[in-house]
């Protein structure tokens, strides 16, 4: 309890600190949104002025921060200016389909890796163990724009998955479960992207840390003992090497949500990424702080739930944590 | 092993001097267009015509036909060595415009065919290969100076000092970094010239990455610290200055070898993520990300499979990068066992 609770508090203060830095940066750059308003000719220079001071952009660098974090602490996370409405609701709506895409990619890469990582790691040297690391390796070293690109063409050339877009246009007079059929055809391209990049390092890692467990002694007696293969692996090879994959899937996170952000832009996936893009090239500084803010607290979350996760399978960590704390 | 290792190592040095003398390797400016030849294929080198074999290759002009091009068997090109044509400057020193090869006017050899502005994309792919490697590098020289400064003091003094520092390289782990990079680039001017640009770039690439060198530099300090032989040099006199700079850096050589060879190829592809969504190098200037964002366009992207050349381009150099680190890091890891 008392670890989860420093956890958290860890997870606030980090919160707090990216939203500083943000911040920081927002003072030092040089241009903004009503920058470019200037040059337009039809708006007066007095029009910006006001509407500087309603945002409140002339104010000095810690109020502003105040009354951000003031407007964090009710959900609001600022104003966008060029949307003309509260960024939190903004965010939401294109969250839940980042949250949608990511979720089912982290899944599905999950539920392929585990088992792609064991299998190579019982057959070790021999031509499946070979073929999966050097695919791995392969996989690993490709950027993800480059996959992400390479896929596209591939799926646009062959027709093989729509390209762009949630939904087709013709959504809303779909039925349900065309609605959902619809969602998940388009979901295919941008989740295999995905996959492809995530699993490659997940099959990697628990092939590594099944093989550390093989190597140790208590397995070595229990195949002695003469238990059934099958339940060797899955009883006790597994859970005993599932703590540094746990460990991994906090790590991953990062990467999985950057690389969201690209193939959500390459793909055209209505999620975070294109709108933090967008905000940026018109200088929108609430949508992009709302914006890192957001992907920052997806991470934290996700290594919260990567922490809880090691505490249910890891009786060592649980005991030591109350030594720890 | 070693043998790998050295056969990398000139593979990625005959890549980068590739890129380097680029001007001369290319058979064209990379900026001159050329609007008869828009989405010209990749021109096919023959061989054999009708009066047989020729041991050195020719290419056929290429005439518009309704639906892409056809070949014009009228007249042959017969490939030459050290062709003049486009003038450059080896280096921006020289001027010059010998090329490695080329093929006489009107002909044109585009090996990797032309983009919509009939530019020859193979020409394009090595300039382009200039700005986008050149960043990484410059990227993850900024990240490792600034980690291995960080890294070394934390590392190396402990305590408060210690505490500060990896909670900021945590604040900085801690965010997904391409929102990180989106962010710190919306907050710098978008429009400036090319060359402010991509310094502006390969700084903020590189300052958002020195968390995880800082953190491995930190670990090889923090143990380098308390080895005897430092000990004993500081028994002996040695300023904190004499001791870091003969005993500790040294020791994390290794390390920042490695993760120069890990991070190169990741900053690559972060400039063409950047110049992919707009805000890097703009055009006319070419770089591996802006070519690739005109496959943002769907018929671009069904019809001209060859515009897909600098993605392979990326994809070759991370490739040898990665391949690279492995071999470095499993030297690493011998030695230190």
């Amino acid at each position: 309890m008392i670890y989860l609770f420093r956890r958290l508090l860890r997870a606030a203060l980090l919160l707090a600190g990216v939203s500083a830095l943000c911040f920081l940066f927002t003072d030092l750059a040089p241009g903004s949104f009503f920058d470019e308003m200037r040059l337009n000719p039809q708006i007066s220079p007095e029009t910006i002025d006001s509407l500087r001071t309603r945002y409140g952009l002339n104010q000095p660098l810690p109020v502003r921060y105040g009354r951000w974090m003031k407007s964090a602490l009710h959900a609001d996370l600022g104003y966008s200016v060029a949307y003309n409405m509260p960024v939190a609701p903004l965010l939401w709506s294109r969250a839940k389909n980042t949250l949608l895409l990511t979720t089912t990619a982290t899944i599905l890469s999950w539920l392929i890796s585990v088992p792609l990582g064991l299998w190579a790691a019982t057959r070790r040297g021999q031509w499946a163990d070979r073929g999966i690391t050097m695919g791995t390796s392969l996989l690993v070293a490709t950027p993800e724009v480059v996959i992400a690109v390479a896929l596209l063409a591939i799926a646009a050339r062959w027709h093989l998955a729509p390209i762009g877009g949630m939904v087709s246009s013709g959504f809303d007079e779909l039925s349900g479960w065309s609605k959902v059929r619809d969602v998940i055809v388009h979901l295919t391209l941008p989740v295999l992207i995905l996959v492809l990049c995530e699993s490659a390092v997940i099959v990697r890692h628990v092939r590594a840390s099944v093989l550390e467990v093989l190597g140790t002694s208590y397995v070595r007696a229990a195949r002695g003992l003469g238990i059934r293969r099958t339940r060797l692996l899955f009883r006790h090879v597994l859970p005993a090497s599932a703590n540094p994959a746990i460990s991994l899937f906090g790590f991953s996170l990062a990467g999985l949500i950057s690389g969201s952000l690209l193939v959500e832009v390459i793909c055209g996936w209505p999620g975070l990424g294109p709108l933090v893009l967008e905000a940026t090239l018109s200088r929108d500084f609430y949508v992009v702080i709302g914006g890192i803010m957001l992907s920052a607290l997806f991470m934290v979350a996700g290594n919260l739930i990567a922490d809880l996760m090691l505490i249910a399978f890891d009786p060592r960590i649980r005991t030591g944590a109350a030594d720890a704390s | 092993m070693r043998a790998k290792t050295t056969l990398l190592i000139i593979l990625l040095a005959a890549l980068h001097l590739t890129i380097l003398f680029a001007g001369f390797v290319a058979p064209y400016d990379p900026t001159v267009q050329n609007r008869d030849l828009p989405y010209a294929p990749p021109t096919h080198l023959h061989f054999r015509d009708t009066a047989g074999f020729h041991l050195r290759p020719f290419v056929y002009g290429l005439t518009p036909t309704d639906d892409g091009y056809k070949e014009d068997r009228s007249r042959a090109f017969p490939i030459r060595a050290f062709a003049r044509s486009d003038s450059y400057r080896w280096l921006g020193l020289f001027e010059s415009n010998l090329h490695l090869f080329g093929v006489d006017d009107p002909g044109r050899i585009l090996l990797f065919g032309t983009d919509a502005f009939g530019r020859d994309e193979f020409s394009r792919v090595l300039y382009g290969g200039q700005i986008s490697v050149a960043a990484g590098v410059v990227a993850t020289f900024v990240a490792l100076l600034v980690g291995s400064v960080v890294g070394v003091v934390a590392g190396y003094y402990g305590g408060w000092i210690d505490e500060i520092l990896m909670g900021s390289t945590e604040l900085f782990l801690s965010l997904p970094w391409l929102y990180f990079l989106l962010g710190v680039r919306a907050f710098l001017p978008l429009h400036v010239s090319p060359a402010r640009t991509f310094l502006l770039l390969a700084c903020v690439i590189g300052l958002i990455g020195w968390a995880r060198p800082a953190r491995l530099v930190r670990g090889v300090a923090l143990s380098a610290r308390t080895r005897n032989y430092v000990l004993a040099a500081r028994g002996f006199g040695g300023s904190d200055f004499y001791l870091l700079r003969r005993h500790v850096l040294p020791k994390t050589y290794g390390v920042l070898l490695t993760q120069a060879a890990l991070l190169v190829p990741r900053y690559i592809a972060a400039e063409v993520a950047l110049s992919f969504f707009g805000l890097g190098i703009n055009e006319p200037a070419p770089s591996w990300g802006n070519m690739l964002s005109v496959l943002q366009q769907y018929s671009v992207l069904v019809s001209y499979a060859w515009l897909l050349a600098p993605a392979a381009a990326l994809f070759i150099t991370s490739v040898i990068y990665s391949l690279l680190a492995d071999a470095l890091h499993s030297r690493l890891e011998s030695r230190s066992s």
